[in-house]
């Protein structure tokens, strides 16, 4: 960076920056004049798809963005805001961190975490929940555990540390994230409606607040780096990765909360992606002000430090405050009280200009609102993959013999994929708050709040492989999987958050699958009432083997109101056990498919609208009517490996089952390692059965009672006999196996 | 009882699991509470002190190594000579060691990885005011979350501590077995919290604060601060 810096603008250093010609061009067009060095660092950030999504906007606009819990939308302000009713609303959002992770494991993971949590402890909610979506090469490969240690090491350090707890999430394996992986942290806060914060520059001559850590040269240009392919060069951008400081944080997220519920603040952003420069020009615009800083009073932790380099580092840990002139004394007594550093850098202004000074020489003067929401707007090509038209239903007469069901059972639940992630989530303080009524291992993990007879359900969720053999299936999926495990917990989904991590969007059949899936994300959304109120899209992510599969990850949050939640595993021996939903002749794309026969083909499960929708209506009926004991939804490993989990996943107690299941000319394969969607299996008081079989009649999905909780064993149609101790130990200790190869 | 005990929280930069125990002591047993911020001289008039878990200071230079610092900790040491009951939970322990007012040192969990699960802890000795409400040898189930709760101390200062029944909680098995399977951080004979000769400090890695309710798994862990109240009552 110190090279682009230095030397005059020029055609190279333009492309340097990752800027094209026509959009050098725009830039002048916005000042009127040539920029200057500084300005066109300013520019390039802001362009980038990181902080503008000027490749993603118009395919974005699909979303469902609005309902009636909606109060703040996606794209507002740093998260979206939804209302769960009695005066208190929850902000929530995910966001990626895949590239600094490919370089730098610990940090990058770590500061992933750290900035998703500013992002909604700036809303002025109090965090009280993170989750992650992780996705890595086999772990058969040395550097895949290296990478998958060094994130999980991260996310546990920084969420431990900060008192955030780490309630779980997904992992999966597959090579297409090899020199890829993907990191993306989600987090959610809780506030009184009366109490959001906005991120709003307003009141002319209201003194800049600068807050927390010293400015280094660490992430400079990070939004331009995660906006470009990793590489073999890649890693000489890891001074493009930050370092993150959880103690910091713990103490700004003090000092902000306490702050905020004085009368002294009129806006706060925190310093992300594009650091000061994004946060002064958003705040400006989303204020219609204009605003002035001077470099020199801003703190840092280098000497000599340009102006170039202030306004682009992504040093952690830091905030903008706009305060209320007068109110100065309340704010700092604060910022004492928590021991951090403050400093006033500058002013709002009238002018509409994001004015940057260095010792009251001026090095940037540029209109924000132009600056933060006029970034160009592309409409990429789109070229449907030639893949796509080779691939066909998988028919277990096409494939080698199977061979021993019980061998391939406990095959499956070796695969780091299915099998328990409790190596992971052990790591994470998942506790800490006292208010984790479901600990993660269960289908949602779900908190309470306090006070309150409210619970929040949360759930992430994506199986790329459908995306990669149908994107608008896939995308589709994604949200009804996330809303299933919401619902057998017993919570009604209220709103969906999503990353949408993709290879590079100018590559016409990247685009084709991103449109894909969007599309199919909004027709489900659509039909379970759940709008879009915030997110994150990552496009870029290739290593030099290629794109990864399209990897569209879809939080959900749910809302329960005085229940238990439900868990995933039998609670009782005795209970029925029913088999909810329809089983088809389904194979394509599955784990079964992919573990025991090593193929990533076919045609992936379908998923019926009308169908997902009843399901959901069955399970919220039944759990609110208290007439389920366990609820666990099937996806990756089919009925066989949901039912072992059902069987295995609670630490306080493990239940046989043995079972009777209608084949009705099914293959075995189908019937057992499946992917059927909209199904799930169900435990109930025998009381209760008739009561539970008429909410399910009502709602028009098939099922069958299939046997009882019981015994050591889990067997299946005389086809399935393994004991509970077996597939416990093959499950549970497949990750700790691997990584401690 | 005739006036409600009143607990008095210590919160230093860092604490993360203050508000938690404030809770179960102040809702979930109906204590009064005085949250008391690390820069004040004194922990005022509180019938007991709690020292409670997190990440004091960010654990920079040593897990509670700064906090013992902290301008009311000398007030705590006061507090504690005086012959006061004060519990301290994971970090709240690691203060206590670093302050002198248990002996001993925690290294890293020998798994090298920080270790968040329930697990079983027997009860050794109910002749405490933190311990009087269970039962001699009750195996009991309580969260552990650390990364550095693996106890070490000299041999003789070991035996010391077995030898006047200072080891209040023990890592065992379901059974109550103390087995090195059983001990999720590598502990010195399956330690998990020990209490000072005067049996009115104590220091535990496990949170009983987690264990103290219904929704959350459990209450194993309640007997502990109502073993408090009960003796002060």
């Amino acid at each position: 960076m110190t090279q682009v810096q230095e030397s005059p603008i020029s055609p190279d250093v333009i492309s340097k920056l990752g800027l094209t010609p026509g959009e050098y061009d725009r830039i002048k067009g916005v000042l009127k004049r040539e920029p200057n060095i500084n300005e066109l660092g300013v520019f390039s950030v802001m362009y980038s798809e990181h902080c503008s999504y000027k490749n993603s906007r118009n395919v974005l606009k699909l979303f469902p963005k609005h309902g009636q819990r909606v109060l703040i939308g996606a794209g507002e302000e740093n998260a979206g805001v939804i209302d769960i009713g009695d005066g208190w609303c929850v902000s929530f959002k995910i966001e990626s961190h895949n590239h600094p992770s490919a370089i730098e494991p610990f940090q990058g993971a770590a500061t992933g975490v750290g900035g998703i949590l500013r992002d909604i402890f700036t809303m002025g909610a109090r965090p009280v929940l993170v989750m992650n979506s992780l996705r890595f090469g086999s772990l058969d490969k040395p550097q895949n555990r290296h990478l998958m240690k060094g994130v999980v090491a991260g996310i546990s350090h920084y969420g431990n540390c900060i008192g955030v707890p780490t309630i779980g999430g997904e992992v999966y394996f597959d090579e297409c994230y090899e020199g890829n992986p993907l990191v993306n942290a989600l987090a959610l806060g809780i506030m009184r409606t009366k109490d959001i914060a906005r991120g709003k520059a307003t009141g002319v001559g209201n003194p800049v607040f600068y807050l927390g850590a010293a400015t280094g040269r660490d992430g400079i240009g990070g939004a331009s780096f995660a906006s470009k392919e990793i590489s073999e060069d890649s890693y000489k951008d890891r001074p493009a990765v930050q370092v993150g400081d959880p103690f910091m944080e713990k103490l700004l997220l003090e000092a902000v909360l306490e702050l905020l519920q004085t009368d002294a603040v009129v806006g706060i952003q925190d310093m992300g992606a594009a650091g000061l420069t994004c946060s002064t020009c958003e705040t400006a615009s989303r204020g219609n002000s204009g605003i002035e800083i001077d470099v020199a009073l801003v703190p840092q932790r280098e000497t000599g430090m340009t102006p170039y380099e202030i306004l682009l580092s992504e040093s952690q840990e830091r905030m903008l405050v706009i305060v209320k002139k007068g109110k100065e004394h309340v704010a700092k007594d604060i910022f004492e009280k928590w021991d951090l550093h403050a400093a006033e850098i500058g002013f709002v202004t009238d002018t509409g200009q994001m004015v940057v000074k260095e010792n009251g020489k001026v090095v940037v003067d540029a209109p924000a609102k132009q600056l933060a929401e006029d970034a160009p707007l592309y409409i990429r090509e789109e070229k449907r993959p030639a893949y796509l038209d080779a691939l066909k239903p998988i028919r277990v007469s096409d494939l080698p013999p199977t061979g021993d069901l019980n061998a391939a059972l406990l095959k499956i639940l070796d695969s780091p994929t299915v099998a328990s992630k409790e190596w992971i989530y052990h790591q994470y303080d998942h506790m800490v708050g006292t208010a984790t009524v479901q600990l993660p291992g269960s289908d949602a993990s779900v908190i309470r709040i306090k006070g309150t007879e409210k619970r929040i359900a949360m759930s992430v969720d994506c199986n790329a492989t459908y995306c990669y053999l149908d994107p608008y299936e896939g995308g589709k999926i994604a949200v009804a999987e996330s809303a299933r495990n919401i619902v057998c917990s017993g919570a009604t989904p209220l709103s969906v958050t999503d990353n949408l991590n993709f290879g590079n969007p100018m590559k016409p059949e990247v685009f084709w699958t991103f449109r894909k899936s969007i599309e199919g994300i909004r027709d489900a959304c659509l039909k379970f009432d759940t709008p879009v109120s915030g997110g994150n899209v990552s496009f870029y992510n290739e290593s030099p083997k290629g794109a990864i599969d399209p990897t569209p990850t879809i939080g959900i949050m749910g809302l329960l109101e005085g229940r238990d939640p439900v868990p995933s595993a039998f609670q009782k021996e005795g209970d029925v056990i029913i088999l909810l939903g329809t089983t088809r002749e389904e194979l394509g794309g599955t784990e079964f498919l992919k573990v025991i026969h090593k193929l990533k083909d076919g045609i992936p499960p379908r998923l019926d609208l009308d169908e997902a929708a009843a399901f959901n209506k069955t399970l919220l009926e039944a759990t609110a009517a208290g007439l389920v004991r366990s609820a666990h939804d099937l996806s990756e490993g089919g009925f066989a490996a949901a039912l072992a989990e059902c069987a295995m996943s609670d630490d306080r107690f493990r239940f046989g089952a043995a079972v009777t299941v209608k084949a009705d000319g099914l293959s075995n394969e189908a019937l057992f390692f499946g992917e059927s969607q909209s199904r799930a299996i169900l435990s109930c008081d025998p009381a209760k059965l008739a009561a539970l079989e008429a909410v399910i009649k009502k709602h028009g999905l098939p099922h069958q009672v299939i046997g009882k909780v019981g015994g050591d064993k889990v067997k299946i149609n005389d086809k399935i006999d393994v004991p509970v101790q077996v597939l416990r130990e093959t499950w549970g200790n497949a990750i700790r196996r691997r990584m401690s190869a | 009882m005739s006036k409600k005990i009143k607990f008095g929280v210590v919160a230093f930069p860092g604490s993360n699991c203050d508000e938690d125990c404030v809770y179960v002591l102040r809702d979930v047993i109906g204590c009064e509470v005085k949250k008391i911020w690390h820069k004040e001289p004194s922990v005022g008039d509180v019938d007991a002190v709690c020292l409670p878990g997190g990440f004091s200071y960010g654990d920079y230079l040593r897990t509670g190594a700064i906090a013992r610092f902290s301008p009311v900790m000398k007030d705590v040491v006061r507090f504690a000579n005086a012959g006061k009951p004060v519990i301290g939970i994971c970090n709240g322990f690691q203060i206590l060691l670093e302050s002198g007012l248990l002996p001993g040192a925690m290294l890293r969990n020998r798994s090298l990885l920080f270790e968040c699960r329930t697990v079983s802890l027997k009860v050794e000795n109910t002749a405490t005011v933190f311990t009087k409400k269970y039962s001699q040898g009750q195996v009991i189930r309580v969260p552990i979350a650390h990364g550095e709760g693996n106890y070490f101390a000299e041999p003789d200062t070991i035996k010391r501590l077995e030898d006047n029944r200072q080891v209040l909680v023990r890592y065992v098995d379901e059974k109550g077995a103390a087995t090195d399977a059983a001990n999720p951080n590598g502990s010195l004979k399956n330690i998990a919290g020990i209490c000072n000769e005067k049996r009115n400090v104590f220091g535990l890695m496990p949170h009983p604060e987690r264990a103290s309710e219904k929704a959350l798994g459990g209450t194993d862990g309640q007997n502990m601060f109502l073993s408090i109240v009960e003796s002060l009552s």
